[in-house]
């Protein structure tokens, strides 16, 4: 009897104890998602605002944002530009970058022979750990060149003179542009992307291929019908994280972007973005009112970033809705 | 226990020695710290040296975080009594034309103010345009577009240089003015001398501003620019020494003194000094940094020179250790 009861006692104090141990793990563990995921980038937004309040109330926020002057002499700071700049080199890197990543996945995951797939798929990893200074110092010292002197004469000269397409490809061919900064983004992102997209191929069931198979539908309509419908969030799980590597990209953009404060009428002008902006200037700004400024380009980019994750996210819900109904 | 108490003596026999921290300007980061490491072989004493940037290093100083600032461009006399600091020259840098025009060959192009400025302007697009062909009368000057780089990072360079067109060229300082970074109006932006250079060597036709000391490491072609008194000069040593010579300076004025444009038959007229920031109010810090520069100006110039900075004249050095001793900093 004794003996029972005892054992009992133990078993129990065990529960207790591993109670305990499970709740202070929970409690850890919650504070620090809470800290990672709602108080840091809180903090941050808080600093960002603090620092930039100075721009805000001397230019006021919606001035700021229409104003495409940035002259650090006249003291008249806008940030049009340079938000432009990075949504547009951000949206043509996507655009070239999707297409290539998905094509990339549906080669390893349905074409390519077995032996070939695993040197394929570390191939394009390895593109994920080049660190972005090379891919900015091989843009500029390999890939503007050949961009400026042969790639974008010749689409000047076949697409120049084309109606409303032409003003795209009009301006001096320099290398240093638009065109060049979104291919360079696009191969940086390129990996991001196929690699979440491959795994998400990977995961589509056997079976529901297979059974398209056996309906009789070609290889073609399987990807088309099957595979891409069933893994669209995964894909589009890949296309954001992509974005927020292109938003923040900055070392590889300031080598071929030109860095001119101005909105590009051509794939073939210079412009900047909201970080390159920051890196070259941010150590000399030497007035209060152009260091707060560049905090509060700062702080558009966060903005900017975080409203288009959300958008995604969004989209993303909706898809899985739609495809689950 | 009796390690902790060895370790605790060991810290405090180092802490003896003295420690001096400065932080600011990135263009003469590589004298200061050669400089610091002679300094320390000679007297024990230990120089922490962050270059951060000008405007960094203003503020560093203006918080009085560090025991000396250091900054490119000087701070007017309003506002170094308004934060309570003092300023002095150290060292002299100059800023070159560099250029890419293959038919050139070894002739040297010259340039004076008023082809620079509508070069950068916009105004004179190509290389054999009637007026640089006036200034190169016996250079077969080709008929190539004019590719303008410029600095896309705020610099002391960029200051130096918009500060030279301002003084010289009304046209710039009503339209653009001086100052670390400028709205400009035309041309590329690479970051830094390395990024100016590779956009000109890239570009047929290219001409950009950069650091003399850049210049001159990589051999890169300068053009000889007319100065005050309308002569050609070559930026050197000796040129750009000139400069500082001519320049009027004043130590009732923080030898507030831009190094551009100034009189003087050999002087190379883009030239500027780079400055350090003392705090007026915390003697014996700033006694630490004068400690260390008086040793750099009376020991330092060989490594200056080895480096291609420009000492200053040893006049200008007398009235520097004056200045201090004026206003209780004096080692």
């Amino acid at each position: 009897m004794e003996v029972v009861s005892s054992v009992k006692d133990r078993a129990n104090s065990i529960k207790i104890r591993a109670g305990r141990v499970d709740k202070f793990v929970k409690v850890l563990l919650g504070f620090w998602a809470l800290f990672v995921g709602l108080l840091f980038p809180l903090i941050v937004v808080l600093v960002l605002f603090k620092e930039s309040k100075l721009a805000i109330d001397t230019f006021g926020l919606v001035k700021f944002l229409t104003n495409s002057n940035w002259d650090p002499v006249a003291e008249n700071f806008g940030g049009l530009t340079m938000v432009v700049g990075t949504l547009i080199s951000t949206f043509l890197a996507m655009l070239i970058a999707t297409p290539v990543s998905i094509g990339i996945a549906i080669f390893i995951t349905e074409l390519a022979p077995k032996w070939l797939k695993p040197i394929i798929s570390t191939a394009v990893e390895l593109l994920a750990a080049i660190p972005s200074i090379i891919y900015g110092m091989w843009g500029f010292l390999v890939l503007a060149p050949v961009m400026g002197d042969k790639v974008e004469p010749w689409l000047q000269d076949k697409l120049g003179n084309l109606p409303i397409i032409g003003q795209l490809f009009s301006g001096t061919p320099t290398g240093i542009d638009v065109l060049t900064t979104s291919l360079v983004l696009s191969i940086m992102i390129i990996p991001f992307m196929a690699a979440v997209v491959r795994d998400s191929f990977n995961m589509v069931p056997a079976i529901m291929k297979e059974s398209a198979y056996g309906l009789g539908a070609t290889q073609w309509e399987v990807i088309r019908h099957v595979v891409i419908p069933y893994t669209a969030s995964g894909i589009a799980g890949g296309l954001i994280l992509a974005t927020g590597r292109a938003l923040g990209e900055t070392m590889a953009v300031t080598f071929v972007a030109g860095n001119n404060p101005q909105i590009p009428k051509s794939l073939f002008d210079s412009f900047t973005t909201i970080t390159v902006a920051l890196a070259n200037q941010f150590t000399e700004a030497d007035t209060d009112i152009y260091l707060s400024s560049l905090y509060l380009l700062a702080l558009l980019l966060f903005l900017v970033s975080f409203i288009l994750l959300a958008i995604a996210k969004y989209m993303i819900l909706r898809l899985e809705k739609r495809w689950k109904a | 226990m009796k390690k902790t108490a060895l370790a605790l003596l060991a810290v405090g026999t180092v802490a003896i020695a003295m420690e001096i921290t400065g932080a600011g300007a990135t263009f003469p980061q590589p004298i200061y710290t050669r400089w610091a490491a002679e300094f320390y072989k000679a007297t024990g004493n230990k120089v922490n040296y962050q270059g951060i940037g000008s405007g960094g290093g203003i503020r560093q100083i203006i918080n009085r975080t560090v025991d000396f600032g250091a900054s490119d461009a000087p701070l007017t006399p309003e506002e170094l009594n308004k934060h309570g600091l003092l300023q002095f020259p150290t060292v002299i840098g100059a800023v070159v034309m560099t250029y890419n025009i293959p038919e050139l060959g070894k002739t040297v192009l010259n340039l004076d103010a008023k082809a620079v400025c509508d070069i950068y302007l916009g105004k004179i697009k190509k290389w054999n345009d009637p007026y640089l062909k006036q200034l190169n009368p016996n250079v077969n000057l080709p008929d190539r577009p004019i590719v303008v780089v410029h600095r896309s990072d705020g610099s002391g360079t960029t200051w130096i240089f918009t500060n030279w067109l301002s003084k010289t060229c009304p046209e710039w300082k009503e339209k653009v003015g001086f100052g670390t970074s400028v709205k400009w109006p035309t041309g590329v932006g690479g970051k830094g001398n390395p990024g100016v250079t590779n956009y000109v060597k890239r570009s047929q036709g290219g001409i950009g501003y950069v650091e003399y000391i850049y210049a001159k490491e990589n051999n890169l072609p300068m053009a000889r620019i007319k100065n005050r008194e309308g002569v050609f000069v070559e930026p050197n040593i000796k040129t750009v020494q000139a400069a500082a010579a001519y320049a009027k300076w004043d130590k009732s004025k923080h030898f507030y003194q831009v190094l551009t444009d100034q009189p003087g038959k050999d002087t190379y007229p883009i030239a500027g000094a780079t400055f350090i920031l003392l705090a007026k109010d915390q003697p014996e810090r700033s006694k630490k940094a004068t400690t260390f520069f008086k040793w750099a100006y009376q020991n330092g110039d060989k490594y200056a020179e080895a480096l291609h900075y420009i000492p200053m004249p040893s006049n200008v050095k007398n009235m520097i250790f004056e200045y201090w001793k004026e206003n209780g900093v004096a080692p």
